[in-house]
């Protein structure tokens, strides 16, 4: 599947068909982050029932402390 | 139209009026290190009225490649950062006041700067969730703007806080993060600060002319390395019931129980500390992020103990630590975030 992940086209392995699943293929879902699909951000709670689909247009942006 | 501030002033946006306002406007910037060294110069350049600069840590050699004030002077002297930034700033502005404070920014702390000295704007140039969390509570209690500011490795993250318009912090984190990636343990690229540190400095500007409708309102981050960007609109994440911007906040971050604690150990020449809130660490995964370094690793299930030359830090799976090898509770706090973030 093909999505546009921070503004990329990025191909997926078929294996990502949610948003958690999306966060575990880039190593992200033991960070905090904030993840907008279609312009709508998605509740914690809701990032295992939320599926994603060809062409879908996600935002990723992860906490990092450092300064 | 002093020559000085000329092509800032030709800017339309800013123009005289904006400039005079940047001129009896006072920024509180809490940290001196890559982000604080950088967002107070660009604010010093720009003519603001004061800077107040806190800092609890010293300049080292490890310092130079990226935190802007500093010389090799300052890292052989091992000069308080809140010093040396000091010093050069007044050397590249004389016109503005510079505070500088050499101390731990606790909750106690933060609150007696805000009153005494009544800040327009808190910058964020922390290396920590817990402090953020702490200056979070303190400017929507008192109603002041906050610019976050982070970055580790290639990549940054930006967003500018303001009370009663804008989610806060906790609205956007829930719980503080144990994810364990600092500076020290992933290292940083000095474009990764400058790139935060134009987003900051952006936002501040509008804010210090009071363009409130310019304010980017986006939660930004990017990877220099990885040549990504993301934007978010995150308005719809404010939470109603949430205890530090909602509608019967209780500030539980400026509450004794929710501070980091500290406390020498008499006799054993170690500090130890409980981080604020319950911090639940995969000791395995710090215990093999920690030989990445080459550091030296002891782990049991536990606890995770670390050898750092003179200094050794021993982790629990709660985030509490000892830092042995030290009676110096500001030298045990700079270990314990540079290392745990």
């Amino acid at each position: 599947m093909e999505l546009v992940i921070n503004g990329e086209s990025i191909q997926v392995p078929n294996e990502v068909k949610t948003v958690s699943d999306l966060l575990a293929h880039f190593q992200l879902n033991k960070k905090i982050a904030i993840v907008e699909v279609n312009l709508t951000i998605i509740p914690k709670q809701q990032y295992e029932t939320t599926t994603l689909c060809n062409g879908d247009k996600v935002e990723i942006v992860h906490f990092v402390g450092g300064g | 139209m002093n020559e000085r501030y000329s092509r800032q002033q030709l800017f339309a946006p800013i123009g005289e009026e904006g400039q005079k306002k940047i001129a009896k406007k006072h920024v509180l910037v809490i940290g001196a290190g890559a982000l604080g060294t950088g967002n107070a110069e660009a604010l010093v350049r720009a003519g603001v009225g004061k800077i107040t600069i806190v800092d609890r840590d010293y300049v080292e050699w490890s310092n130079l490649q990226r935190q802007q004030l500093y010389s090799e002077a300052d890292a052989k002297e091992r000069i308080p950062k809140a010093i040396a930034a000091k010093r050069r700033l007044e050397e590249v502005n004389s016109d503005v006041a510079i505070d500088a404070i050499v101390g731990d920014v606790t909750a106690q702390e933060l609150e007696e700067l805000i009153r005494e000295r009544k800040p327009d704007l808190l910058i964020d140039a922390t290396d920590n969730f817990d402090t953020r969390m702490i200056i979070n509570d303190a400017a929507y209690k008192y109603h002041i703007p906050w610019i976050y500011g982070a970055c580790v490795g290639s990549y940054g993250i930006s967003y500018a806080f303001i009370p009663g318009k804008t989610p806060c912090f906790h609205c956007l984190l829930e719980t503080v993060p144990t994810g364990g990636l600092t500076c020290d343990t992933a290292g940083i690229i000095s474009p990764a600060v400058q790139m935060v540190v134009a987003y900051q400095v952006a936002e501040a500007l509008k804010i210090l002319v009071e363009d409130w409708s310019s304010l980017r309102n986006k939660l930004v981050s990017f990877d220099l390395w990885k040549n990504q960007h993301a934007a978010i609109r995150v308005d719809q994440v404010k939470k109603d019931d949430c205890p530090t911007c909602g509608a019967h906040p209780s500030y539980p971050y400026l509450s004794y129980d929710q501070q980091t604690k500290t406390a020498v150990l008499c006799g054993r020449n170690s500090v130890q500390i409980r981080p604020a809130g319950q911090r639940n660490y995969d000791l395995q995964e710090l215990a093999e992020l920690f030989a990445k370094q080459g550091l030296r690793v002891d782990a049991n299930p536990y606890l995770v103990s670390v050898s750092l030359g003179e200094q050794r830090l021993v982790v629990f799976q709660d985030g509490r630590a000892l830092i042995h090898g030290t009676k110096d509770i500001q030298e045990a706090k700079t270990i314990y975030y540079r290392y745990l973030g």
